[in-house]
């Protein structure tokens, strides 16, 4: 059984508030620069894009290198335009992609 | 002239040593920055994947026997697990040994949910940069559920007794072809191996502090590292022969570091180097 990502988004918030939304994900981020004990190389195998939509929009994208940690963690801030549905999406090497959805309600 | 140089000799011998004395500082308060910056939002330690997969995996039902591991008895009844890891290890009478949380677990996979006991024993431990095995996940969740508590065991069967004089004695004990013991490298404040400060467990507030925060994150390996792994890395760096899983040996020593850390806050997952 792999982790689920975690994902935390205030339950509700104002409009014109700014909130910070912090997103975590097991992955090992390997970097096709080290090698196995019989000397080949352990092929690449990144998340390379995180992209994060609000309500359709893209409110916030990183592209990820193979300086990135392993379980990277990325938080970021967001001026909330209503309410919505967020995206959450990290793109893996090959095309495979996770995708997690949040809501966010205004008061 | 000659005066001169001396003078410039010796100030340049003065900077130098300041200047090593310094760097080591540095380094440990920036680690120090990264450790507190982590404490302060505890919810970013990836530790904490590894503490809702273990959640998932207790009530996922699983096995030849496919049932859940919710009818567990960690030692406070089946079902109950806020406060269980607090009172380990403790003797269970269905096991007639002292398990402390894995050996436990690993008990409860073999019995409730019939894994095979020798499978569940090959390859225990991730290896770097793989996740913790699912009984690893399991007892960090188990762990993380007596968050806040102290330890509380109270050592008081006959085989608890055993098991704490056990380890007291292979904590004390040199062995093996380099000749050491765990008090070797632990019997000292301020000690370490490379940049990770090694714990002094005769003294009580270290004990608490370091004890508390296993199961932790590793961030080199980057993967949840349980105390079975702990104690098992800590014998093969002394080159001892591989301890087995949760065998009376490794939860001996686990019974000794506990009492040497009785009262203490558990504070898990920690995060390590």
């Amino acid at each position: 059984m792999s982790a689920k990502p975690r994902i935390r988004v205030p339950d509700s918030a104002r409009i014109g508030e700014v909130i910070e939304i912090k997103t975590l994900i097991a992955h090992a981020m390997e970097t096709g620069n080290r090698r196995n004990n019989d000397g080949s190389i352990v092929p690449r195998l990144l998340l390379h894009t995180f992209e994060a939509k609000f309500a359709g929009t893209e409110v916030f994208r990183a592209n990820l290198h193979t300086g990135t940690a392993a379980n990277p963690f990325l938080s970021f801030f967001m001026k909330v335009p209503g309410p919505g549905e967020f995206e959450f999406t990290w793109i893996e090497d090959g095309g495979a992609r996770i995708t997690e959805r949040r809501a966010l309600s205004v008061i | 002239m000659n005066g001169i140089r001396r003078n410039v000799c010796a100030i340049l011998l003065v900077a130098s040593a300041a200047h090593g004395q310094q760097s080591t500082d540095a380094i440990e308060r920036k680690l120090e920055t990264y450790r507190s910056m982590m404490k302060a939002d505890p919810w970013s330690n990836p530790g904490m994947l590894d503490v809702e997969r273990g959640e998932a995996l207790w009530k996922t039902r699983g096995g030849p026997m496919n049932v859940s591991l919710e009818g567990c008895d960690l030692g406070l009844g089946p079902r109950e697990v806020d406060g269980a890891f607090a009172l380990l290890p403790r003797y269970f009478a269905d096991a007639d040994r002292v398990l402390d949380v894995e050996a436990r677990i690993l008990w409860c996979m073999e019995k409730l949910q019939g894994f095979e006991r020798a499978k569940l024993l090959t390859r225990p431990h991730p290896g770097s940069g793989m996740p913790v095995k699912d009984f690893g996940a399991i007892a960090t969740y188990v762990a993380y559920r007596s968050n806040g508590q102290s330890f509380a065991t109270a050592f008081s069967h006959p085989k608890e007794k055993e098991a704490l004089a056990l380890g007291e004695a292979l904590f004390f004990r040199r062995s093996g072809p380099m000749d050491f013991a765990c008090s070797t490298c632990h019997a000292d404040t301020g000690k370490r191996i490379r940049l990770q400060l090694l714990p002094f467990f005769s003294k009580a507030a270290e004990a608490q502090r370091i004890v508390g925060e296993w199961p932790a994150y590793r961030v080199s390996t980057a993967h949840v590292m349980t105390m079975q792994h702990r104690i098992y890395d800590c014998l093969w760096q002394m080159r001892l022969p591989e301890v087995e899983l949760g065998s009376d040996l490794s939860v001996a020593l686990i019974s000794y570091l506990v009492k040497q850390a009785e009262g203490g806050q558990i504070n898990v997952p920690g995060l390590k180097r």
